[in-house]
């Protein structure tokens, strides 16, 4: 669903393989929220419009925990807290490949937050796109690309790599997100960029 | 509604390579996206480097698969980042590179890499660094370099 496979420099989409098209201007910014110096532990985008066919937010995240090297973000849509979301991920984490989920779970996780116990100044960064937001014949779906890595381990835990599925079991048009760190704020610079697709 | 998503520069190798580097690339963006098409006769290990530094200030962690496992690495204290093997012909390379002109946070990049006749790789790069970005350089990591024919596209994306 990335635009760049769709125009590029005069060639068509058709020219890299792919047979979708995206005109210029397509891809648009709709809010961008960066944490400041008192932290947050969540940001949310509200007020968000039906005008597009897709969103992707891309950010930088770093979280409060102390000791630890990475964390997570955790994914809600309008407002709802309830046991109504599933996820699958593939992820990395240096050592071995595993694979994770949660159903009727109350949130869709990633885990790609740089913690406290990671040298300073490093963040993890995300691009988490939610297809078809304002659609309200079906449930929603989301995939993202996620990471964060240390440069070697803290307490035992390194990077992480993760591509991570998810599901939200409800046909209501997304109006709103929330991103929540999951231990316990985000920090200062901490950003997420909300984009919508025609 | 202005542009936010448009390309900044592209280039088709008219000769093999080993290295490309986008330079003087502005801090007008919030994020950069690099796609890269690559073909090569030999083994190359696509790595990536910023602002010409060759230092060990670079860290990664990837997973992979083989077509019979996963496994996954992690390399510290590296001269480059990188984003595992791009070898034979049809390697699609997606860097993204968020929020690469701050000048108060280490840069981290996440890809993703197929390669047709190899393997898939997905990989996340720590570059110690809080210098804005302004040159990004693929390089083949290895003595094999890219077929005429591959192709370097650069993207910036621009944030409200």
């Amino acid at each position: 669903m990335s635009p760049i496979l769709g125009a590029r420099g005069g060639l068509a989409a058709s020219a890299y393989g792919f047979t979708s098209s995206v005109a210029a201007g397509d891809y648009q910014s709709i809010s961008t929220v960066t944490v400041g110096s008192g932290g947050a532990a969540s940001v949310t985008f509200s007020s968000i419009p039906g005008t597009y066919k897709h969103l992707q937010i891309r950010g930088i995240m770093r979280s409060s925990r102390a000791t630890f090297g990475n964390g997570g973000s955790n994914y809600q849509f309008n407002g709802d807290t309830g046991n109504n979301y599933s996820w699958h991920s593939i992820n990395g984490d240096g050592s071995s490949a595993t694979a994770r989920n949660a159903t009727t779970t109350y949130r869709i996780a990633t885990n790609s937050n740089a913690e406290s116990g990671a040298s300073a100044n490093t963040f993890g960064t995300i691009v988490f796109d939610i297809l078809d937001y304002a659609n309200t014949n079906k449930y929603k779906t989301t995939r993202a690309l996620a990471g964060v890595d240390i440069n070697g381990t803290v307490a035992g835990y390194g990077g992480i790599i993760e591509l991570v599925s998810g599901n939200w079991r409800s046909t209501s048009a997304i109006t709103s997100i929330t991103i929540a760190a999951d231990n316990p704020n985000y920090v200062q610079y901490t950003s997420f960029a909300l984009y919508g697709i025609k | 509604m202005a542009t936010t998503y448009e390309p900044i520069a592209t280039t088709t190798l008219a000769s093999t390579a080993a290295t490309y580097t986008f330079s003087s690339i502005p801090a007008t963006y919030t994020d950069l996206v690099m796609v890269a098409t690559l073909s090569s006769s030999g083994t190359t290990y696509s790595g990536i480097r910023f602002n010409g530094d060759t230092a060990s200030n670079y860290s990664l962690t990837d997973i992979y698969g083989t077509g019979t496992g996963a496994v996954s690495s992690r390399q510290a204290n590296i001269t480059g980042g990188g984003s595992g093997d791009t070898s034979g012909t049809g390697t699609v390379l997606i860097y993204q590179i968020n929020n690469y002109s701050n000048t108060t946070t280490y840069k981290t990049t996440i890809s993703r890499n197929g390669s047709p006749s190899t393997n898939a790789v997905a990989s996340a790069c720590l570059w110690r660094s809080t210098a804005a970005i302004n040159s990004v350089t693929i390089y083949t990591g290895t003595a094999d370099s890219w077929a005429v024919g591959s192709t370097f596209t650069l993207y910036g994306i621009k944030a409200a």
